[in-house]
């Protein structure tokens, strides 16, 4: 007869739970934190960040609009690490993927899908030279890839300033600071909405770019579970001497790891720019979004599938962060929005407790 | 009676996930005696080891010195109750000085600087004392095997410490340093110190061991005078049946040359010169070849240009006639050579695995294990259960144990079980049972016999002259980074004279 697991045994529900505790843990000190910082506004504050991704289906739309590309940097930073390195480049590949989507999109007038794949393409060539970089000159992928971050940044918007039919202003707009808006320049390019909008109470967000990614997702779990090209990968990352005393080129498997963790990053920055909600902005800033895309991989602990909750979580409290506008700084809210990533990175911590705790009962109820 | 003994473990359990590594176990050690635990892999002895030393906290007993309980929750408890320990890794920093690494964590300081003359003085004391020569101003990275662990030693000693754990000390040592090693713990219990020492060899048990307790499985078998015991008596404690000794092997017929080395050079790893210095020598179908050295003559860095993990510099290498000298680890693998590496950890398992994920990992890109690059599941997992069945490889969770958490053993035996039934024409067995109980010698001895009696050549190379003079049909000799002897049949003290480079013959490994 199969017998009932005990909960200290059942590694799935604590690792849930885990996380739970984690959660309400980072929101309450988020809480304290806006106490202090504004003690009137704290309630709505708060509420607003619980609330808004719910409060509607269009902010609900939104949530998971900003998931997509989100879902993607994180399974970038997580497949690399699978193999033992560390994407800190998603933002560059990004960036890339952005930019080559919208030069189909706009330049040559392509469809979406097309856009999409050179999206793929744009970022895993921006994985390739990190890749290259430590697997013939053993150059840390991290340094590498942090100045391809800048590198990637400063080309597109070099590149956009002297194609003046990229810009707004070649297609009836009257501002030269970012890219067309699709639904002039190339409404054909825009991702479909699939009829979702119209499930969504009319969302200007939502489209099926959240799906896309969640079938990438899978596939990559696919891939890293299910397939000798996966077993190739972890082997290397987890004990690259062994992987080598098997024959298996590690150098080979840091490139294709990059290039696929490039293609990524890259997909991500064409589902946000294919919208059609969103322009590029020729700023001198890197964008965000690949750096987090690292709290999203470490949230899920690399796991592929973990990584659609994570994402969707993250995603959720930004939008709850951006309806906190008016009452509070935006760097206010980031360091909320910090502070509870933060602690529900302490998921592994707590997850220790809780099996200390449910043992010391067990223990207890055996004497 | 209780006060007789200066330390005693009281029905300690210890329980990790899906197994039990100490069950109910009771040890108790008088003082000034030296008390032998002996044990297979797996059998607990390094658990309950770290139970004492406080790196595991035991769920269930008590322990007590000179009769009075106390808790040890870390190495600093156990320090301040005297009890020190000589772990099987040395915990040494490399890049510090003898000296330093004696006093580390107990350094006497004055205004925040170090202060090494009282602390030099003890140690030079300590050393003469007990004859645990050491050099205290050479960097630990310098120095040999043997010197590093009268460093451990002599760091117990330091610390005052009147209970000695020595963990499998013999392990890494050659014939000459056991030997001394063994006057050691003698003057230690002239002293008064007690010794808990823990060690697969019975012959060891028998020269110096006062009493010896013996684990199996887990659990406590019983304590026995040595002076009313035999080997035979231990073993059988110990694995619970009968224990041949003597490898049975009937002569060897060997056929056609399997490998052919030819004037192979090898860069060290660990310094400038060369590590392997124009080497010749054949191993053929049917025979085991085994080569004997002290550590660090350029065995590894031979065994890693014949299995493609460093490149040769010179020379050529031909695997059952194809020239393999620059061919990758992979076409190596294909073209039938197995090799069972000498560090388990670093090269043979990827220890984050599950143990059927790591028995295919030379062959997971085998038709029989995937499918368009699709791994097949349940085939894995129906010939690692095969492997596991047939080797008996022992852990908590079957083909679904990640292999860090079984014991060195049973990692040992998957590697041994994944390399034999690769069904190779080349098997190179590097250290194949360092660190193993007899009874898995036993086994694994059996195994590279039975290869051999195949038709495979055998490669064996071993630091146990036991080992090396019970298989090998051919023995070879290397010093530093040469060739110096070719031997069918040897004697020990002429093989321990030929390895510490006291004689060399001109021939180098091919027969005459």
């Amino acid at each position: 007869m199969k017998m009932k697991k005990p909960l200290a045994e059942n590694a799935m529900l604590i690792s849930i739970l885990a996380s739970v505790i984690s959660i309400v843990i980072g929101l309450l000190v988020g809480f304290i934190l806006l106490l202090i910082l504004n003690p009137a506004k704290a309630g709505t504050g708060i509420g607003a960040m619980l609330g808004t991704g719910f409060s509607s289906l269009d902010q609900f739309g939104k949530v998971l609009y900003q998931a997509a590309p989100l879902m993607m940097c994180g399974l970038s930073v997580g497949f690399a690490f699978k193999t033992g390195l560390f994407n800190i480049g998603a933002s560059g590949q990004y960036t890339m993927g952005a930019f080559f989507a919208l030069i189909g999109a706009i330049m040559f007038q392509l469809p979406c899908g097309v856009c999409l794949l050179l999206a793929c393409l744009g970022g895993a060539i921006w994985g390739l030279f990190p890749g290259l970089f430590k697997a013939l000159f053993n150059v840390n992928e991290v340094i590498t890839s942090i100045m391809f971050n800048w590198i990637g940044m400063f080309l597109v918007n070099l590149c956009l300033a002297n194609m003046p039919l990229m810009l707004a202003s070649a297609w009836g707009a009257s501002n030269s600071d970012r890219t067309a808006a699709l639904a002039t320049a190339n409404p054909g390019a825009i991702i479909p909405k699939a009829g979702l909008d119209k499930l969504f109470g009319n969302s200007s967000w939502i489209n099926i770019s959240v799906f896309i990614a969640i079938g990438v997702a899978i596939l990559m779990w696919f891939i890293l579970q299910k397939t000798t090209f996966g077993y190739e990968l972890k082997a290397c990352g987890m004990n690259k001497e062994a992987a080598r005393y098997a024959g298996i080129s590690a150098n080979r498997n840091i490139v294709s790891s990059m290039v696929i963790a490039g293609a990524l990053s890259g997909l991500g920055g064409g589902l946000y720019y294919l919208a059609g909600t969103i322009q590029y902005v020729l700023e001198k800033s890197i964008l965000s979004m690949g750096f987090d895309g690292i709290p999203v991989a470490l949230l899920a602990n690399s796991n592929p599938v973990g990584t659609i909750f994570s994402s969707l979580f993250i995603s959720y409290i930004k939008v709850g962060g951006s309806a906190m506008q008016p009452n509070f700084s935006s760097e206010t809210i980031n360091i909320v929005i910090a502070v509870i990533i933060y602690l529900a990175a302490f998921a592994l911590l707590v997850r220790g407790v809780i099996v200390k705790i449910l043992k010391g009962k067990k223990e207890r109820g055996v004497k | 009676m209780a006060e007789e003994y200066v330390i005693e473990m009281l029905h300690i359990t210890k329980e990790f996930p899906g197994i039990k590594a100490n069950d109910d176990i009771t040890l108790q050690l008088k003082k000034g005696e030296i008390h032998a635990l002996l044990g297979e892999n797996g059998a607990g002895k390094s658990t309950l080891m770290s139970v004492l030393f406080g790196l595991y906290q035991a769920e269930k007993g008590v322990i007590k010195k000179n009769g009075q309980e106390v808790k040890i929750k870390d190495p600093n408890d156990a320090n301040r109750l005297g009890i020190g320990m000589v772990h099987q890794h040395f915990k040494l920093v490399e890049c510090f000085t003898v000296l330093d690494n004696i006093i580390l964590g107990v350094e006497d300081t004055k205004h925040g600087f170090l202060q090494y003359d009282a602390a030099r003085k003890k140690v030079m004391s300590l050393s003469e004392k007990y004859g645990l020569k050491v050099d205290p101003d050479a960097y630990v990275s310098d120095i040999s095997v043997g010197m590093q662990q009268r460093v451990e030693i002599l760091k117990m000693l330091y610390r005052d410490n009147e209970i000695l754990i020595f963990d499998e000390p013999t392990a890494v040592l050659t014939p000459q340093e056991i030997d001394e090693l063994m006057e050691i713990m003698r003057g230690f219990k002239n002293e008064g110190k007690s010794i808990l020492f823990i060690t697969h060899k019975l012959a060891e048990i028998m020269a110096v061991a006062d009493r010896c307790s013996v684990l199996r499985k887990g659990k406590y078998m019983g304590t026995v005078d040595i002076a009313n015991s035999s080997k035979e008596e231990l073993s059988r404690m110990m694995v619970g049946r009968d224990v041949t000794f003597k490898v049975e092997k009937k002569k060897s017929e060997p056929g056609e040359v399997v490998l052919k080395v030819e004037n192979l050079v090898v860069a060290s790893t660990r310094h400038n010169n060369n590590a392997v210095k124009g080497v010749s020598f054949e191993v053929r179908r049917g025979e085991i070849v085994s080569l004997a050295g002290i550590e660090g003559n350029g065995q590894t860095e031979l065994v890693y240009a014949l299995t493609g993990l460093q490149e040769a510099k010179e020379g050529k290498i031909t695997l059952c006639g194809h020239d393999i000298t620059k061919a990758s680890i992979r076409e190596r693998s294909k073209l039938g050579m197995s090799h069972i590496p000498e560090d388990r950890h670093k090269h043979g398992l990827v220890l984050d695995y599950t143990l059927e994920q790591n028995m295919v990992l030379q062959r997971y890109f085998e038709p029989q294990f995937q499918n368009h690059g699709v791994i097949r599941n349940g085939e894995v997992r129906k010939y690692s259960m095969k492997l596991i069945h047939q080797f008996d490889v022992r852990s908590g969770q079957g083909p679904l144990t990640i292999a860090r958490s079984m014991s060195g053993g049973n990692q040992q035996k998957a590697i041994v079980a994944r390399e034999i039934d690769k069904n190779p024409e080349l098997l190179i067995a590097v250290q194949p049972t360092r660190g193993l109980d007899v009874g898995a010698i036993e086994y694994i001895h059996k195994q590279l016999v039975a290869e051999r009696d195949a038709g495979k050549a055998v490669l064996l190379v071993s630091l146990e002259l036991d080992e090396v003079m019970a298989l090998g049909d051919r023995t070879l000799v290397i010093y530093e980074g040469e060739i110096v002897g070719c031997f069918d049949h040897v004697e020990v003290e002429e093989l321990g004279l030929y390895m510490a480079g006291g004689k060399k013959d001109e021939k180098g490994g091919i027969p005459a």
